[in-house]
């Protein structure tokens, strides 16, 4: 049995000769085009690109620019008022789904459902919903009161706030499966004990069970804000952006400037804003997590 | 009375404040039931509606008609940008993306999960630390090169291209997937086999894939749900006749030339719909494994 030494020489680096193209394939995703979208971002391409280096205007530029203006002001208040909603809901259903309820994998897979739909689907269907001219508004008006009014979805300074009520629809299922297996793995024994001694419910929540998923907590942060910074589809579906360039977010604008506007090298400035958006929350996220897992070994 | 004698984490008290409480929970549940399900109740029901009908009581409204014959318009007949051929070409567009890249994106995963668990070699683990990177990737970083490069290779506004974007894309969250589940075989397994002198891909043959099933699914059902749902890339890659099926319903829905259509509209969205829904109902607890895992990492 003995192989040619060609032969058994590649036999011991196959599984790097497996991994390579892979590998290969990862870094020019990761590295080539990031560096590329960064390589645009400071030179002059307009339509097409243009390799000549012309310098950090086209950062100046974006950040002087009203509607980049609003696409950041969008993504904090949308950004903050999804993660709030959504984790309270969320939370909020795991705490009801964890009451001994009957049929619980039902309720548990009507909360989930919107996660496995596209925002293609379920924004169409909310904006015919939130629309005044075919939705709740209408409805209302059927019932017989006709001064009723909801027209968020076109009017300027409310419409991003269908966007939030959207979202929330959309993540709070996915939070509440987070919470939902975080209060499972809570020590039921401390719990007991806790009843034993005539804690309350809200209490036993409050001083043991809530205190006891807090690194789930974090989780759920950092996963809406991640989603909360890549929100495209959402808002393309539901508003087209609109009324005006109302409910613009960041992700909206990249495509604007990219595709719809010719502006590319602005388009890429923007891009490389949305990925340092990320980095904030994910790189600190990262150093925790791996920190934590440390502590947690040196610990036993 | 066994149902006193359970631990009730509603309180001890007694049975009235219980049964109050219990009530509550019930209703709360279904108050927040009732929010979820109103889309997809009101897309249903105007898929069997009449025009006259939904125009008369708006779109949330008990139905006062009822006809089948708006799936088929959606599914074969109906316009959408100048072409009358339903949203049928379109669905089986997004077969044609998502089923290839499904399997490759999978496949190769598999593979590249068992050599970093498995063969590991000095830097595999900053290798595999470097693959997961790509999870984070926001697609706006990438989509002008792709933009290029699909150019030099031929294939701008083709499925294949699209087909590629969601391999490359793909391969981290599958790689990231099966190797944290391959850890979990015992290195004693893989030895053994090795010191009878089974050879890398026998050793995956035999020993690993006969255990992957439970991965493979969770695999498949992550990627198919997200290719299939994938909005961005298939809006700014594809256009026309090749477009899929999300791209195609925005045109739908949003191309206000005419009175809309709802009831067929609605049916289109269904129809959209469709594949990841069902995937989900029938494999639900698979989808949610997915789903921790990729979002958390």
């Amino acid at each position: 049995m003995i192989a040619a030494p060609a032969a058994r020489r590649l036999s011991a680096i196959l599984p790097q000769l497996v991994l390579a193209p892979s590998l290969v394939a990862t870094f020019i995703y990761v590295f080539v085009f990031c560096g590329w979208t960064i390589f645009i971002s400071l030179s002059d391409s307009s339509l097409l690109p243009d390799y000549s280096f012309a310098g950090f205007h086209h950062y100046a530029e974006l950040w002087a620019n009203r509607r980049w203006n609003i696409a950041y002001t969008n993504l904090f208040v949308f950004g903050t008022l999804y993660v709030v909603g959504a984790t309270a809901i969320g939370l909020a259903l795991a705490i009801l789904i964890d009451q001994r309820i009957r049929a619980e994998a039902l309720w548990r897979t009507i909360y989930l459902y919107p996660l496995a739909v596209s925002f293609v689907v379920t924004g169409t269907v909310w904006r015919w919903i939130l629309s005044p001219a075919t939705g709740i508004e209408s409805i209302v008006h059927h019932l017989g009161w006709m001064g009723f009014r909801f027209d968020w979805i076109v009017q300027r300074d409310f419409a991003i706030y269908t966007v939030v009520i959207t979202g929330i629809w959309q993540a709070s299922g996915f939070v509440m499966a987070l919470f939902l297996a975080g209060l499972r793995s809570v020590d039921q024994d401390l719990v007991k004990a806790a009843q034993i001694d005539g804690a309350g419910m809200a209490r036993i929540y409050r001083k043991i069970i809530l205190p006891g998923i807090g690194p789930i907590f974090i989780a759920v942060l950092v996963v809406l804000l991640q989603f909360a910074i890549k929100t495209f589809d959402l808002v393309y579906a539901l508003t087209g952006g609109g009324p005006g360039v109302s409910t613009t977010v960041p992700a909206i604008y990249v495509y604007d400037l990219m595709f719809q506007r010719g502006q590319m090298a602005e388009g890429a400035a923007a891009a490389i804003m949305i990925l340092a958006a990320l980095s904030l929350v994910l790189v600190p996220y990262t150093v925790w997590v791996n920190w934590h897992r440390r502590h947690g070994e040196a610990h036993g | 009375m066994a149902e006193a004698l359970r631990y009730d984490p509603l309180g001890p008290s007694g049975t009235w404040h219980r049964q109050r409480a219990r009530l509550l929970v019930y209703g709360l549940l279904t108050l927040f039931a009732l929010y979820y399900l109103l889309p997809l109740v009101v897309v249903i029901l105007n898929s069997f509606r009449d025009l006259p009908d939904i125009s008369r009581a708006g779109l949330i409204g008990l139905p006062s008609s009822f006809s089948l014959s708006y799936w088929p318009i959606a599914w074969s007949k109906f316009c959408v940008g100048g072409t009358c051929a339903g949203i049928a070409p379109f669905f089986f567009n997004s077969v044609a993306m998502a089923v290839p890249a499904t399997i490759i994106s999978t496949a190769i995963g598999a593979v590249n999960g068992y050599v970093l668990s498995k063969w590991r070699f000095p830097g595999s683990e900053l290798l595999f630390g470097f693959m997961t990177l790509g999870v984070f990737m926001p697609g706006q970083m990438v989509l002008l090169p792709w933009a290029v490069v699909l150019g030099w290779l031929k294939l701008t506004n083709t499925t294949a291209g699209l087909v590629l974007i969601h391999c490359v894309q793909g391969l981290s969250f599958t790689t990231l997937f099966c190797r944290n589940y391959y850890v979990n075989i015992p290195d004693d397994l893989i030895k053994a086999a090795r010191i009878d002198g089974a050879g890398f891909w026998r050793i995956f043959r035999k020993i690993v894939l006969p255990l992957s099933p439970p991965i493979l699914i969770v695999t498949v059902i992550w990627q198919f749900t997200n290719i299939w749902n994938e909005f961005l890339f298939a809006v700014i890659f594809s256009s026309g006749t090749h477009q899929p099926i999300t791209a195609a319903l925005i045109a739908l829905s949003a191309g206000g030339t005419s009175v809309h259509q709802y009831n067929v509209e609605s049916a289109a969205v269904l129809i959209a719909a469709a594949p990841p829904l069902l995937i989900y109902l029938f494999g639900g607890r698979y989808f949610l494994r997915g789903l921790t895992q990729g979002a958390l990492k």
